[in-house]
């Protein structure tokens, strides 16, 4: 399913070099890695954290994909949502989807419902509720903040959270407050689509999900971000 | 007076034909299969009739191979000079493989020779000729360009001189001035890139030192709660241009830089320039360093004499000005962009040799409250009266000007129109002031003489003096985030056209819902812009709206059939844009 939606995408995408018109509305397509990188943690994992999009100025259908692989797992555990986003406020749209995460030895497929924008304070923001068929409410929020410390070298703070209503054993979630991830992210911006970047970041489990695989570990990144 | 053509040949760093063949085939594939045409390359074109052919031209303006858009393969292209009162007849020729148009701009002319694809006409085939036939029934500095897509960012532009019936200004030597930006990136390259993120060309932001800076000089508490607003909002005080040097090569009559325009005069002459901003984005600050230029005429029209050190020229505007040069000096003809990202530059000097050193650029802009809509005559550390000079947030000193009306005249009507607050707004301006003396962000207190429109004073009485008839309020909108631009909220291709009656006299306020300077240009009828005297009204074709303020002007309907409306930003033009009916 993800790759013909990839597909989808980028065939969509190479349509966009052409000026659409229709008011200046003109469809276009990205694909943004904001993060690909290696942690320097226990697991020595290589992680990432991107989406892409097409559509236009209002609406929107956009792929989002998160996870990591651990040097010693055999496969990747991610996060994957496919939604439909509409926007609503001038800085906000809402999203309706699936999503499916997958985990080493199993699956999860979600119902989804999201919120993402610019808060006040400049604050990228987006924050999910999904729904899983056994009944469990899921709720994950991330936001970031850019601080320019010149035009180029740009400091990214950002703050995840996942909580739960439900333990849900196979894929290692527990009900309550799940993880909470604080980061920070120095890049430097060759041009504004590459950037390789350095930062840190603290990743701890709580409650059932601190149960079921313990983790309170803090640990330097290296990665690249890029789009186009 | 001298037209002085031996000059004039400074195009000539636009690669021929000849040239493409085969040294710049290999890299830029277009030109392959380009044909060889052999237009009249003439800088000037006078006369009756006149030829006009618009092809892809291979250019070399930053040191790279790229495609433009030319008219008879020069950029910018040929100067057309007519006369008052000559009939004409214009051939353009379309060579390209998609289609193009030429609108001569603020010509009054009727509406099927306009020029606006879909509103004036089907615009230009690939391969067509359309003829253009009208009556010059005005005089003074103008130009054309194209109507189609983003041709005006490749290329399509040039100068139009009308010689009056009678010259009322005294000269001897005469200089069209035209400014232009240039990318190698395609237009289509740079709107999707501005679409996905609003501020990819802008480098010019505030950092966390500025922070620290403003910190260190007010104190935590204070420089946070000046930054409250702004963050709350999520606006930036640095969002002052679109497009910027970043990609923009600035050209003066297609020079760029480096290769220095340069205008020559003779010992004791008077020369008359004439300023085009043929730009897609950008406002350039004009001076001449050790000359005042005696600003003469704006947007073609004669204008009382004002002396100045430094003029702000929108997108489509033009100025005339006459400068008086001291003997054996040269001079630098600096436009600096409003961002300061960059500038265009040429000379005027004695001896092609001589050329003046190159200013430097000003400092970074910063928008104020006042460019956000507040309005700072009622903030509570400040005066509370109006018209006075006044202290604001980064040392500017602003007078709120009011145009004078005469409050024994009846209150104009308002019509309402059909105005939508959703996803197209970010902001509101809540307390929109005009500001006809501001000579605008980053010109303030700067200790030069600057033009600003209370100074634009028509040189002939304003020759209808009846009140207006009734009033329109256009709200200028846009979503700086998604990079969405409208008027009253409502993007052109959802909006119904705007209806003018014949013969009324109509007043148009615009407030400017944005942070940005948009200049508005109404087709077909002149806009007369309201400057403080009723009696001597500016006639203009290009109204800069400042961020956050309010500004109006009246029309004569005295043009019937369909006419374009729109900001001149080529990138916000295809919201920022209505259909006008006259009827």
């Amino acid at each position: 399913m993800k790759k013909l939606l990839l597909i989808t995408v980028l065939t969509l995408g190479l349509s966009t070099s052409a000026f659409a018109g229709g008011g200046g509305d003109i469809l276009r397509a990205t694909v943004m890695v904001d993060n690909l990188e290696y942690q320097f943690n226990d697991e020595k994992s290589v992680s990432w954290d991107t989406y892409a999009y097409v559509g236009y100025d209002l609406n929107k259908l956009y792929i989002y994909s998160e996870g990591e692989k651990a040097k010693d797992s055999s496969s990747a555990s991610s996060e994957n949502q496919l939604v439909y986003s509409r926007a609503i406020t001038p800085y906000w749209d809402i999203q309706v989807g699936a999503a499916y995460d997958k985990t080493e030895d199993s699956d999860q497929t979600w119902g989804v419902i999201a919120v993402q924008g610019l808060a006040p304070y400049f604050f990228e923001t987006r924050a999910v509720v999904l729904v899983a068929d056994d009944g469990n409410i899921g709720f994950r929020a991330e936001s970031e903040y850019e601080a320019l410390i010149t035009q180029k070298l740009i400091l990214t703070p950002s703050v995840a959270i996942s909580a739960y209503t439900k333990d849900d054993v196979k894929i290692g979630i527990g009900s309550g407050l799940s993880n909470l991830k604080l980061g920070a992210r120095l890049r430097y911006e060759f041009i504004r689509e590459f950037a390789p970047y350095i930062g840190v970041e603290w990743s701890k489990n709580f409650g059932n999900t601190d149960d079921l695989s313990p983790l309170d570990e803090t640990y330097a990144v290296a990665g690249l971000r890029f789009w186009f | 007076m001298i037209f002085d053509t031996s000059k004039l040949n400074r195009r000539q760093f636009v690669k021929g034909i000849a040239l493409s063949s085969v040294a710049v085939s290999g890299i830029v594939d277009l030109s392959a299969k380009e044909k060889i045409y052999d237009f009249d390359k003439s800088p000037v074109l006078s006369g009756e009739e006149f030829f006009l052919n618009i092809a892809s031209t291979p250019v070399n303006i930053t040191g790279t191979p790229a495609m433009a858009t030319t008219v008879n393969g020069l950029l910018s292209g040929p100067t057309l000079r007519f006369k008052e009162g000559q009939d004409v007849t214009i051939h353009v020729t379309n060579h390209l493989k998609e289609d193009t148009s030429i609108h001569w701009h603020g010509i009054i002319l009727p509406t099927n020779m306009d020029g606006v694809p879909g509103i004036s006409y089907d615009g230009i085939k690939p391969g067509e000729t359309f003829t253009y036939k009208f009556k010059i029934q005005q005089s003074g500095t103008y130009w054309y360009h194209s109507h189609s897509d983003f041709q005006e960012q490749t290329g399509i532009y040039g100068a139009i001189v009308i010689e009056p019936k009678e010259e009322k200004l005294e000269y001897d030597r005469e200089y069209v001035i035209s400014l232009s930006d240039w990318s190698d990136e395609k237009p289509d390259s740079i709107y999707r890139k501005i679409k996905l993120s609003a501020d990819y060309y802008n480098f010019k932001q505030r950092t966390v030192g500025d922070f620290f800076d403003e910190v260190k000089e007010l104190g935590f508490l204070e420089a946070f709660s000046q930054r409250k607003m702004w963050n709350e909002m999520a606006m930036t005080d640095r969002d002052l241009s679109d497009v910027t040097g970043y990609t923009y090569t600035y050209l003066m009559n297609g020079q760029n830089p480096a290769t220095n325009f340069k205008a020559l005069f003779k010992n004791g002459e008077k020369i008359r320039l004439r300023f085009i901003n043929s730009s897609a984005m950008t406002f350039f600050d004009v001076q001449i360093p050790g000359l005042k230029m005696s600003v003469v005429a704006s947007d073609g029209n004669y204008v009382q004499p004002v002396s100045v050190d430094e003029f702000r020229i929108g997108v489509a505007e033009t100025y005339d000005v006459i400068v008086e040069p001291e003997e054996n000096r040269a001079y630098s003809i600096f436009a600096q962009s409003l961002d300061r990202s960059g500038y265009a530059l040429g000379a005027l000097t004695y001896d092609t040799s001589v050329i003046a050193t190159t200013p430097e650029m000003d400092s970074l802009p910063i928008l104020s409250h006042a460019d956000m809509g507040m309005n700072m005559s009622s903030m509570k550390d400040m005066p509370k009266k109006k018209e006075t000079a006044m202290k604001c947030g980064a040392g500017m000193d602003m007078s709120v000007s009011k145009p004078k009306m005469d409050m024994s005249k009846p209150v104009i009507p308002i019509t309402q129109l059909e105005e939508s607050r959703g996803v197209q707004t970010t902001m509101r301006a809540m307390d929109p002031q005009y500001r006809l003396s501001d000579p605008g962000v980053g010109l303030r207190n700067n200790g030069r003489k600057v033009l600003t429109y209370a100074d634009l004073k028509s040189l002939t009485p304003t020759t209808h003096d009846r009140y207006p008839d009734r009033e329109i309020i256009l709200r200028l909108t846009g979503n700086m985030e998604r990079y969405m631009w409208s008027i009253n909220g409502i993007a052109y291709k959802d909006a119904k056209p705007l209806e003018f009656k014949y013969g009324e006299i109509l007043r148009i306020t615009y407030i400017n819902d944005t942070m940005m300077n948009h200049p508005m240009h109404l087709h077909g009828m002149w806009s007369e812009l309201e400057t403080g005297d009723d009696n001597y009204l500016p006639k203009k074709h290009t109204i800069i709206a400042q961020p956050g303020s309010k500004i109006s002007f009246r029309v004569n309907v005295d043009a019937k059939g369909s006419w374009a409306y729109h900001c001149h930003l080529l990138y916000h033009m295809a919201g920022m844009f209505r259909k006008v009916v006259v009827a």
